[in-house]
């Protein structure tokens, strides 16, 4: 009976003990392999064998600084933390108001401000619309500026070639070359009859912005996948003849200027009372939402940028 | 207990999924999979946000004709708070994921006590 109860929690004392050591061996091995100073030839290691003692002392050293992150300790409290956070959590969620209750948040005085003069204000149909780009619309500016310092981050992470040279970048680029789809027919011609539709969903959604569901965001998301689509199905050089390194980074620091300086010039009419001579036109129609439009339209470029970027960069480790 | 379990079915998900975040993030010693665990936090966030701002047999926040009433649609700011977080959520992923090929490309592996471990040796 407790045999068996020993062996039903085997798997967990095990890994309570050991920490999984089974793929860490492998690891190690693979490690030594490409580690230079343990794969020393044999006649120099023969000549470091006086040095055991002091070795032995470094190994006990090291053992006894990897047994923290291994410890059984470590495990257990990180286990009694996260169950602990889960309850703690669980029962705080339990506490609040039913999911879809009438009496949630509504009350509050903002959300009745907003709902109630999103239209006159600004003209949007779409009141989140309203709030992300006009309201709140600096936060937006922040927001797509992340997304513009986060793609430079990466980018300048990448192309550090720390140990690389020209010559293993020749033959990484090589390498990808032949993982590149040449003829596959299947993958083209889906590619070729999709990404027309996506491109047109994506600009429809963008446009649309300020009067149904979507916006910005999620419409140059959906440009930026129909522009991995047609990389994948037709390569680096099919989609050079229109888009390349040069293309991403004039739309997105032109995008970026243009946001930044009309909802600039916005704010500062705004917060002077003077008229800032954009009309709001009648809410419902296409062009309509004083900024609303072009401010969608911007935030969409910034965003099928930098999601086509950052696939490329992290595929080819470069742009 | 059952029924109140039951109308909070969304929020609890939320937990469950932060919950198994965190402790992927705590637990694995692999880069990536602490990546994805951070990613699972943060769609719990999300999705806790997202399901408060909901409120049953109102619309959508799109005003349909002649109704303005700020009773008649659901709450709009939580959405406008999660589209942030998405964001944000998305340019730190990437940030991560670049620090971690920087990383694998210097030490061949994702496991971050070796990794520590070599850095350590390093620096003799």
């Amino acid at each position: 009976m407790n045999r068996k109860k020993r062996d039903a929690f085997a798997p967990f004392l095990n890994w309570l003990e050991n920490g999984g050591n089974a793929l860490d061996a492998e690891m190690q091995d693979a490690l030594r392999e490409h580690d230079p100073k343990e794969a020393l030839p044999e006649k120099t290691k023969k000549a470091k064998k006086k040095a055991v003692p002091a070795q032995k002392d470094k190994a006990r050293e090291e053992r006894a600084r990897k047994a923290y992150a291994d410890s059984w300790w470590y495990r257990l409290l990180a286990v009694v933390t996260a169950v602990t956070l889960i309850w703690l959590l669980m029962e705080a969620v339990l506490q609040m108001p039913k999911f879809g209750a009438a009496d949630t948040l509504i009350d509050s005085e903002l959300t009745e401000f907003y709902v109630e003069h999103t239209k006159e204000e600004t003209g949007a149909m779409n009141i989140v619309t309203g709030i992300i780009l006009d309201y709140r619309g600096f936060d937006t500016l922040g927001e797509s500026h992340v997304l513009f310092i986060a793609v430079c981050t990466v980018l300048l992470m990448l192309s550090i070639y720390g140990e690389r040279d020209e010559e293993s970048r020749l033959k990484r680029w090589e390498e990808e070359r032949h993982y590149e789809p040449e003829h596959d027919v299947i993958l083209q011609s889906a590619a070729r009859l999709l990404t027309p539709l996506i491109l047109i969903f994506g600009l429809y959604i963008i446009v649309n912005g300020h009067l149904s569901p979507g916006g910005g965001f999620s419409g140059g998301a959906v440009l930026g996948a129909g522009l991995i689509l047609y990389q994948n199905a037709f390569g680096y050089e099919k989609i050079e003849r229109f888009f390349t390194y040069k293309t991403f980074r004039w739309v997105s620091v032109c995008s970026l200027l243009f946001y930044s300086l009309a909802k600039g010039y916005h704010f500062f009419t705004g917060a002077n009372h003077l008229d800032s001579h954009i009309p709001i036109g009648t809410p419902g129609n296409i062009l309509s939402g004083g900024l609303l439009l072009p401010l969608n339209f911007v935030v969409g470029c910034v965003v099928a940028c930098t999601m086509y970027a950052l696939f490329t960069m992290f595929r080819k480790g470069e742009f | 207990m059952l029924s109140q379990v039951y109308s909070h079915l969304d929020e609890l998900t939320a937990v469950a999924l932060f919950g198994i975040g965190f402790t992927l993030l705590l637990l694995d010693k692999n880069l990536m999979k602490k990546i994805i665990g951070f990613s699972m936090m943060d769609s719990g966030i999300y999705l806790f946000l997202a399901s408060y701002g909901y409120i049953e047999s109102r619309l959508a926040p799109i005003y349909a004709e002649d109704v303005s009433e700020s009773s008649a649609y659901v709450n709009p700011l939580p959405a406008g708070l999660v589209l942030t977080g998405i964001v944000v959520g998305v340019s730190v992923t990437a940030v991560m994921l670049g620090l971690t090929i920087r990383l694998y490309e210097r030490y061949h592996s994702l496991d971050i006590d070796e990794i520590a471990e070599k850095i350590r040796r390093e620096g003799k």
